[in-house]
């Protein structure tokens, strides 16, 4: 038996920075585990942090890793191995001519929340400390700079005054603008806990939709605010009007430790109940229980996030929203205060080095001289820029105006995350220069790339970052890096080293780090007296005593777990101050030409542009396929059935998309999810025109403050999408194939009208599991204006082998309105039963959803393969030959249709039914991310009639 | 009462069958003589295949044994050759120098196996395939000798080829088209019957023009040469490149033939010949509006019409025959009918099992159903067969006429009131070697 070796680490997830325990054989990660010390998550993880270990299995490492340094000999071109050395020269001499000719503002750095500290302070220091400009943004922009600016503006520092343990201390949690349930699963666990063990603890969600977090605390005896949409600011001033009325404001805290409260309250004035249920669609009996409970119900914490964040008023969103607190002074007391959920897994770290356009080292502002100097100082420069750089959006439109020569993009996937894709397209075309440092090879991006290297990635890692509650956490590595991979850190100081004997040699030594400590030591220097001040935390202090809190001065054995518990704030003066902010509302209304609201969000278990958990067939179980969800109601109205597709069209481009039919999306709203992007949905209209994923769709306008665009919502026109011809081509596939066949079939993508090509299946538990011997599958859906070429079809077929001769075949070339062609490929097992191991169905592709499910159950076929080419051979299927039931348990592949069979067999109150589904099924016994699903069905299903509640000891188990 | 003399020349299966037709509507007064130029009575021609397979005894091939003909009331003459007919003195005569006087006369001649003018065709050991003296020389080649090829991948070349197989022949099957029985199936189900047959120890040359045949030093064949310059050895040399109607003596009575005589003695719907209405050409002999079958099945239905006429009821007409092959070549099932080919116009609905050695096409002209060649599983056949007779419109889809033409036959009886309507001109007629084949009725 090989040696099994444990790593502490974190996971590369979200901003609650779990703790994990890595497990390796043999230079092999097989297993992960929550770490139980971690404070953040003790023990537990989510879905998608659960399957970490399988998302670094060797064979997906070698089918979607960059592994070695490549360069595209010219745009559009297979980019072919260099060696480091000339990637890197090339590199530096390219990036040194530009600096040049250009000056320093000709060069774009464009980097992560998901970098660790270390690397990000490397890339900030390259920037401002060498180039000479602020141009280094990242895309935490997109994710958190309005929750800075919101704290900043208002409590005087950027930091989240909170920790994890409010959670549970809180007597009202006011969750605004997070679907925290999907988004961040492992707090929603503690929250969950925290309910159970105070059943008087009041949820109020705000949140255009019904999500999942509203539906538990509706079903929980909570409040779910379905505002309209970006009409948060009126919510929050209403409220505010609301709890100055009946009582709450706390004079005395006003009085003593703030300032501005008089404008606001003049402000708030006219934010009658009446006038504040018109302006966000709610009723004025829910906004003042939510004002009683928010106000009365004390302590109260609110937990927020893109809903507010991603908004062109995202920073007086939030700013608004902490109006509330300190009116009522529902901050810096245990179990209260408003708490900024963070998106990425380090947006807190970059924050912390400074690694923005308008941010310096450690907190300091660019605009202050004494901080410049203190910077300038600690870098051994002469002075380091004052003007503010181009932030993300800027940077890409500057690049796409042609101002911008060089794009440096580290860890991110702009052809993805970022808003109107059509310019980010161009910036990324005309910009002379592209490198991008990645450790996956599948990004969007990556196709734009002059040079590309190769970065290690989690597991392979090695520094710190910081989560939402300001934890320092180490990230250790358990293998070396893949390939030939290096750390981001250490390529952006080999690169700036070369890059300082062009433009400025003297400064060559400044990027002379031997280790990640070494960086970090800097950094930690670059915090002394400052509000983030970690002068008495360590490596060895990490390692010893495990993640810590910041500030931890120098002598504190400590870090804090809450701030302004004395009422002291950040500012010059020590008050906070109250945000008199207007209600201006969405960045682009909806109107005649594009009536509807277009809402963006994530999915349980995917991770933004799913580089990493788009590597997991069984991370599609729970949402299988690209879809836009729309209210019954707008499906009839334009005259489509569930699953039709649709066209949606916004002033900036377009997206094919089925259309899902959901309850929870008002009737003029569509919700999309923020992950689908080229790697898994494209198409081209008939004119050619690439589509360009979600943020095809969405605006730029971006928050005057925090430069953050409103990626959450714009205004689009729904249409039935006419594809009358449609390929649906799914197959089981080698899990060391499968991977390396989507990014061929991917390519094939502008060829149609519609195509979106994702995986399915299950993984084996056990990364260590014979690679060669576990299959996953591929989905492949398309729709075309006409019949589309033979020759193309003839490459996709081959590609899944249904070209084979064994392929059992049905074609109607010349059926009038409609050729068809299906195809079959079967397989047999050991017992001699044939399964269906492929299938394609093209032209007219009726009876694709049975076959799709006939499939993924993977079953003997009840009939001789060759009756299942009929289209209308669900008839002889009977029973069980629909569309499958959704999964709701990914860990242990529980459907919704077992569940709810089992339900009827669950007597007693809802937690002992729960706890009797769990003991039969298991679903929702690891992870716990599908538990608010569960709870969900324990009140829809009945019990059966005259089921009693069973006595077995079963039934006490929760 | 006066009398009416009907002669018969030829004693095959349209022969035979014309006079079985007639006997229960024969009218008084009429006397009845049959020609057979064999010196046995009529016998299923289709089953020498089973015989040279060894399947079946040649004695279980027989029709009807002389007696019967002696029980009708029949004149039967065996082994005599007509040579010539007088039809001014309406009057037949043999080589033998009998005569018989005729008021009807009726040519059930059959056909002759086309002998390619091949260098070397009169090698000993070189042969046709058609009557049971040819099957008892191949069983006896089969004895002797090793090697054999086949030249003609037809319907009877390819049984010629199974059954010198399961006598123990090494076979090579030579054939000018590029597929296997062109004229019944397309190409892939050719391909799947080669396939098969391949893996019964049968070779192919497809495609592939025979330049001559070669000789021993004692006469005897010892291979064939193609023209491509491959020389297949062999030592029997069974050639079954299609048959020719059998018109030298019709040509000699001055009737009119279709090209040449090559097509047959052009007849009317009635089966009379349209140079004397006395005359009447049944069978393979026959041209029946420019065509000659080579199927039994059409063969019967003109008989069924002529013995009609000859009774001297006078209604029923012969329209033609909507041709299809079902067959089993040594348990492999084909089936085709109808238009099976396609082409301008058509369209064509494939389905393909390779696996399962299953292939189905269907064509379709102006949304109906006119032909289908099915491989493999041919249990649809007749329903198919009946859809492409009807000719009504595909209304309810074209999926359910390849996975349920039962279904698409019973619609259309539902929706008509009444079985599935027949245009009145044309009648089905099916297979063609086994004849206890079941007949779509």
């Amino acid at each position: 038996m090989t040696q099994t070796t444990t790593t502490r680490s974190t996971c590369p997830y979200c901003g609650v920075g779990c703790g994990v325990l890595i497990q390796t054989q043999a230079g092999r990660i097989t297993g992960v585990q929550g770490d139980p010390d971690h404070p953040a998550n003790l023990g537990r993880l989510c879905s998608k942090g659960s399957t970490l270990h399988l998302t670094a299995a060797e064979h997906v490492t070698r089918q979607t890793r960059l592994l070695q340094p490549l360069r595209r000999p010219q745009r559009g071109a297979e980019p072919v191995a260099v060696g480091w050395d000339a990637a890197l020269d090339e590199a530096a001499q390219r990036l040194a001519a530009l600096h040049q000719a250009h000056g320093p503002d000709a060069i774009g750095v464009y980097v992560s929340g998901q970098l660790l500290t270390e690397d990000y302070y490397v890339f900030n220091k390259l920037v401002k400390g060498l180039l000479g400009s602020n141009h280094i943004d990242t895309n935490s922009r997109l994710c958190m700079s309005s929750a800075v600016a919101g704290y900043k503006a208002t409590l005087g520092a950027d930091a989240p005054p909170c920790s994890y343990t409010d959670l549970a201390l809180a007597q009202t949690v006011f969750i605004t603008g997070s679907n925290m349930a999907w988004a961040h699963p492992i707090l929603f666990r503690r929250l969950e806990d925290a309910r159970r063990a105070n059943p008087a603890q009041k949820w109020i969600v705000a949140d255009p939709r019904r999500t999942e977090t509203a539906a538990a605390a509706v079903e929980a005896g909570g409040l779910h605010l379905a505002l309209r949409p970006g009409s948060d600011i009126a919510l929050y001033h209403g409220l505010l009007h609301l709890l100055l009325w009946e009582g709450f404001a706390n004079a005395a805290f006003i009085a003593e430790h703030t300032r501005g409260f008089d404008a606001l309250k003049d402000r708030v004035r006219d934010f009658t109940p009446r006038r504040t249920a018109e302006l966000t669609g709610l009723r004025e009996e829910d906004l003042l229980t939510a004002a009683r409970w928010f106000g009365g119900a004390t302590p109260t914490l609110s937990l927020y996030c893109q809903g507010l964040n991603q908004s062109r008023e995202g920073t007086a969103k939030n700013a608004a929203l902490i109006n509330l607190h300190l009116a009522t002074g529902q901050i810096g007391l245990p179990g209260a205060g408003p708490f900024s959920l963070t998106g990425q897994p380090n947006a807190m770290g970059g924050r912390e080095v400074g690694g923005l356009a308008n941010l310096l080292s450690a907190h300091r502002d660019l605009a202050n001289p004494e901080h410049r100097a203190e910077v300038a100082r600690l870098w051994g420069v002469p002075e380091v820029p004052a003007r503010p750089g181009l932030t993300a959006v800027e940077m890409f439109q500057a690049a796409a105006d042609g101002q911008l020569k060089a794009l440096w993009i580290a860890c991110t996937n702009p052809a993805q995350s970022l808003p109107d894709q059509a310019t980010v397209r161009r910036a990324l075309e005309r910009a002379e220069f592209v490198i991008v440092q990645e450790a996956f090879a599948t990004t969007a991006t990556a196709a734009y790339a002059d040079l590309l290297l190769p970065a290690t990635t989690w597991g392979e890692k090695d520094g710190t970052v910081t989560n939402s509650e300001r934890r320092i956490s180490r990230v250790r590595p358990a293998l070396p890096a893949a390939g030939q991979a290096r750390h981001d850190w250490a390529i952006a100081a080999d690169l700036a080293r070369r890059l300082a004997r062009h433009i400025a040699p003297e400064r060559v030594a400044m990027f002379d780090y031997p280790t990640p400590e070494a960086v970090w030591r800097e950094h930690r220097e670059s915090t002394r007296g400052r509000d983030l001040d970690i002068t008495g935390l360590s490596y060895a202090m990490l390692e010893q005593n495990g993640p810590q809190q910041w500030p931890l001065r120098e002598g504190q054995h400590q870090g804090t777990e809450r701030l302004y518990e004395d009422g002291h704030f950040a500012t010059p003066d020590g008050r906070a101050r109250f945000a008199d902010v207007p209600f201006l509302g969405l960045a682009e209304p909806v109107d005649a030409d594009y009536p509807v609201s277009l809402l963006t969000g994530r999915l349980r278990d995917q991770w933004h542009g799913m580089s990493r958990t788009g590597t997991l067939a069984r991370l599609f179980g729970h949402e299988g396929e690209p879809v836009v969800d729309l209210h019954p109601q707008t499906l009839s109205r334009l005259g489509l059935e569930e699953g039709a597709l649709v066209r949606v069209v916004s002033r900036r481009g377009q997206l094919v998309l089925p259309a899902r039919a959901q309850e929870g999306v008002a009737p003029d709203q569509a919700f999309i999810a923020m992950h689908w992007g080229q790697e898994v949905l494209g198409g081209a209209t008939e004119n050619g025109q690439a589509l360009l994923g979600v943020n095809g769709l969405t605006t730029p306008a971006f928050c005057d403050r925090s430069k953050q665009p409103e990626l959450k919502h714009c205004a689009v026109r729904l249409e039935p999408a006419a594809l009358p011809w449609r390929l649906t081509a799914m197959a089981w596939l080698p899990a060391t194939r499968a991977l390396a066949l989507r990014e061929r079939l991917k390519r094939a993508m502008p060829d149609f009208g519609w195509m979106s090509l994702v995986p399915f299946g299950r993984e084996p538990d056990a990364a260590a599991t014979d690679p060669d011997a576990a299959r996953v599958g591929l989905l492949l859906r398309a729709g075309a204006h006409r019949p589309v070429g033979e020759a193309l079809l003839a490459t996709l077929r081959q590609a899944l082998a249904l070209d084979q001769p064994d392929v059992l075949a049905y074609r109607d070339p010349q059926r009038p309105g409609q050729p068809a062609e299906r195809l079959l490929r079967l397989g047999r097992d050991a017992g001699g039963h044939e399964h269906l191991q492929a299938f394609w169905v093209a032209g007219d592709a009726s009876g694709e959803a049975w076959l799709r499910a006939l499939l993924q159950a993977d079953e003997a076929l009840p009939l001789p393969g060759r009756s299942l080419l009929a289209p209308q051979a669900q008839r002889l299927l009977g029973q069980g030959a629909t569309v499958r039931s959704p999964q709701v348990c990914t860990c242990f592949d529980v459907r919704e249709d077992r569940i709810t069979a089992q339900l009827a067999q669950c007597a007693g109150d809802p937690a002992q039914r729960l706890a009797q589904l769990q003991t039969a099924l298991r679903c929702g016994t690891n992870c716990g991310s599908c538990l608010p699903t569960l709870r969900g069905l324990v009140q829809r299903v009945p019990a059966a009639v005259g089921l009693t509640p069973a006595k077995s000891s079963t039934a006490t188990r929760s | 009462m006066t009398t009416t003399r009907l002669v018969i020349i030829g004693n095959g299966m349209a022969g035979l069958r014309t006079l079985e037709e007639l006997l229960p509507l024969r009218p008084p007064g009429l006397s009845v003589t049959v020609f057979g130029a064999e010196d046995r009575p009529a016998y299923n021609r289709i089953q020498l295949s089973p015989v040279l397979a060894g399947e079946m005894d040649l004695d279980e091939v027989a029709l009807r044994p002389a007696s019967w003909y002696a029980e009708q009331g029949v004149t039967l003459h065996l082994d005599q050759t007509v040579v010539e007919v007088d039809r001014q003195h309406r009057e037949v005569r043999c080589a033998s120098g009998l005569r018989a006087g005729y008021d009807r006369l009726v040519l059930a001649t059959g056909s002759l196996p086309f002998m390619p003018p091949l260098p070397g065709r009169e090698l000993a050991g070189v042969m046709a395939y058609r009557d049971v003296a040819d099957t008892q020389a191949m069983i006896a080649a089969a004895q002797a000798y090793r090697q054999a090829v086949v030249i003609g991948g037809g319907l009877l070349g390819l049984e010629a080829a199974c059954g010198l197989a399961r006598r123990g022949m090494a076979v090579t099957v030579v054939h000018l088209a590029p597929w296997l029985m062109e004229r019944q199936l397309d190409r892939p189900a050719g391909a799947l019957l080669a396939a098969a047959l391949g893996r019964r120890g049968l070779h192919f040359a497809l495609g592939a023009p025979t330049e001559a045949l070669l000789g021993d030093a004692a006469g005897r064949v010892r291979a064939v040469r193609l023209k491509d310059g491959r020389e297949l050895p062999a030592s029997l040399v069974v050639v079954a490149a299609g048959i020719r109607p059998r018109t030298e003596l019709a040509q000699a009575m001055g009737l009119q033939c279709d090209h040449g005589g090559r097509g047959g003695v052009r007849v009317t719907d009635t089966l009379q010949s349209v140079t004397d209405p006395r005359v009447y050409a049944v069978g393979e002999c026959a041209s029946h509006r420019g065509t000659a079958y080579g199927l039994v099945a059409p063969a019967y239905e003109q008989a069924r019409v002529c013995a009609n006429h000859l009774a001297g009821l006078g209604v029923a007409r012969y329209p033609g025959s909507q041709t299809s092959t079902q067959l089993k070549v040594s348990g492999i099932a084909l089936f085709s009918a109808g238009d099976f080919m396609g082409g301008e116009g058509c369209e064509e609905i494939v389905l393909d099992d390779p696996a399962a050695g299953v292939y189905r096409k269907l064509v379709l002209r102006e949304g109906r159903l006119v032909g289908a060649c099915l491989y493999g599983d041919t249990q649809d056949g007749p329903d198919l067969l009946r859809l492409i007779r009807a000719g009504t419109p595909v209304t309810t889809g074209r999926d359910a006429l390849m996975f349920d033409p039962a279904g698409v036959l019973a619609a259309g009886t539902e929706a008509s009131g009444a079985p599935p309507p027949t245009r009145p001109a044309r009648l089905a007629a099916g297979t063609a070697l086994d004849a206890h084949q079941a007949l779509p009725a």
